[in-house]
């Protein structure tokens, strides 16, 4: 049997389509950044020279990394705010969850790109009377994000497709909007060979342009 | 006493590593345009020394002054002392690997301390910085990465790097173990117009031979303490004691 492929009906609610992917987009875009801010707090935590510092960020860190996202997102829409006694929209929900997730990777990439960093590269900036900022800042920073960039820009792709999973709770993103489509349409072939299609056009060409700065970062290799 | 010129004076200076004791009581003060040469077996507290005078390493006992300041080790000095922010733009280090910053061209290697640290404008700091390599002899490689220069190269920059910080003095750390015997020539060359232009250096050193041609003094350390101590000519050429005797013998081929 062959099958008759009708991309005409999915098309008419490419709009639908569209706005998943705007939606993507701003939860990964969002996610990112958020996810930057904790784990570099986590990573700066893990370093510090406080135990219990160390053991609250690791804590954290084990938790988000050890347990499976879907569940996390479904227990901070469901369970959460039984437990506070407050409402969590699935906005917030998906949002918060996202961020502290990635944040929990995105805190071990950019401590050990820092460790990568050879323990002379410190000595010689103190050398030259840098203070401890100066030095992490203009000499162990640079080396340290070129160490970490081809981890960061994986886990960053691995971000934007978790997104999906946005969809248990809701959220208009291209997955969820899919399903939308696919229920008015009744062509889930189409449907969802589209949304591959998408979700592959916004990480390719992210793909390339990070291999094109990490050429650029080689360059005093 | 002299200890009023001394550019550094150490006294009672002692390093604990936990339960190991690698110095023990170092009394020595460095005088302007001096070269002073440190020799002595591997393990013996050469390395921990020098790096003590610009507190790389916190000593365990005694004290080190600077200009007659007492040293301390934090960043900032209060009341007189001096911290290591302003020590180490006085008394620069060559280390043994370089350290030359691998994401950095020469010229960025060498301005980075200016720039930062001494808060020159970039074109003073590169004006300079291209004196200094003309002085090295690499004014072309201004331009290029560490990894694309031999180690005698490097170790050039990494003498220029310390200079651009106009110090006062200069820690250098067997500069030339980690190179090629075919490349340690031009490293010392450049060591040796230093002395000749009257720069205060501390050479701990596997080179008798330079040491013997450009140290005006020469210690001879054992077990973390000085074992002796005199002119470059009495130490190396003339060497009274068992000890050192034996000890400079491993260096005559
Ligand atoms: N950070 C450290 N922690 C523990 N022990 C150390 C440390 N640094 C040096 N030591 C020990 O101190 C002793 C003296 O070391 P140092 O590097 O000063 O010797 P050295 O005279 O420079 O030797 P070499 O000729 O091999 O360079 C050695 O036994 C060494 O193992
Ligand atoms: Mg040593």
């Amino acid at each position: 049997m062959t099958y008759h492929w009708d991309f005409y009906t999915v098309m008419q609610s490419f709009d639908l389509m569209l706005w998943g992917v705007w939606i993507t987009f701003v939860y990964t875009l969002g996610s990112i950044l958020i996810g930057i801010v904790v784990g570099a707090a986590s990573c700066y935590a893990r370093l510090s020279r406080f135990w219990w510092l160390r053991l609250i960020s690791r804590s954290y860190q084990e938790l988000f990394r050890c347990t499976p996202l879907l569940v996390q997102i479904l227990w901070a829409y469901y369970a959460l705010p039984m437990l506070l006694g407050i409402s969590i929209s699935n906005t917030t929900a998906g949002l918060l969850t996202l961020s502290l997730y990635v944040g929990s990777f995105y805190a071990e990439i950019f401590r050990g790109g820092i460790l990568a960093v050879d323990k002379g590269q410190r000595e010689a900036s103190a050398a030259i009377g840098m203070s401890s900022v100066q030095s992490m800042r203009y000499i162990i920073m640079p080396q340290a994000i070129k160490n970490m960039l081809p981890a960061f820009i994986n886990q960053s792709v691995i971000q934007l497709k978790n997104t999906s999973l946005l969809y248990a709770i809701s959220i208009a993103e291209l997955t969820y909007m899919t399903s939308v489509v696919t229920s008015e349409s009744y062509r889930p072939l189409e449907a969802y060979s589209l949304a591959a299609v998408l979700y592959f056009a916004m990480l390719f060409p992210l793909t390339q342009i990070a291999d094109h700065f990490e050429r650029r970062m080689r360059r005093s290799d | 006493m002299t200890t009023t010129s001394a550019v550094i004076s150490v006294r009672g200076l002692g390093k604990s590593f936990g339960k190991l004791e690698v110095l023990k009581g170092i009394d020595l003060d460095l005088m302007p345009g001096e070269v002073l040469g440190v020799i002595g077996p591997s393990g013996s507290g050469k390395s921990t020394l020098i790096r003590c005078l610009n507190m790389m390493e916190v000593p365990t006992a005694g004290e080190v002054r600077f200009q007659g300041r007492p040293v301390t080790p934090k960043f900032r000095g209060r009341g007189g002392a001096i911290g290591t922010g302003e020590l180490r733009r006085k008394v620069g280090m060559v280390f043994q690997h370089f350290n030359l910053f691998p994401h950095l061209t020469v010229l960025g290697n060498i301005t980075a301390g200016p720039t930062k640290v001494l808060g020159e404008s970039r074109a003073e700091a590169e004006a300079h910085a291209m004196d200094l390599l003309g002085q090295v002899g690499l004014a072309d490689k201004a331009k290029a990465y560490p990894a694309h220069l031999s180690g005698g190269q490097k170790q050039r920059v990494a003498i220029a790097r310390s200079l651009a910080m106009r110090p006062e003095v200069l820690l250098l750390d067997e500069v030339t173990s980690a190179l090629d015997p075919e490349l340690v020539g031009e490293v010392l060359a450049v060591i040796r117009r230093l002395a000749d232009t009257g720069m205060t250096m501390v050479l701990v050193t596997h080179e008798m031979g330079f040491a013997a041609d450009v140290a005006s003094r020469v210690l001879f350390m054992e077990g973390g303490r000085i074992a002796e101590e005199g002119s470059a000519e009495q130490i190396l050429r003339n060497p009274t004691s068992e000890r050192l005797r034996s000890f400079l013998s491993r260096f005559h081929s």
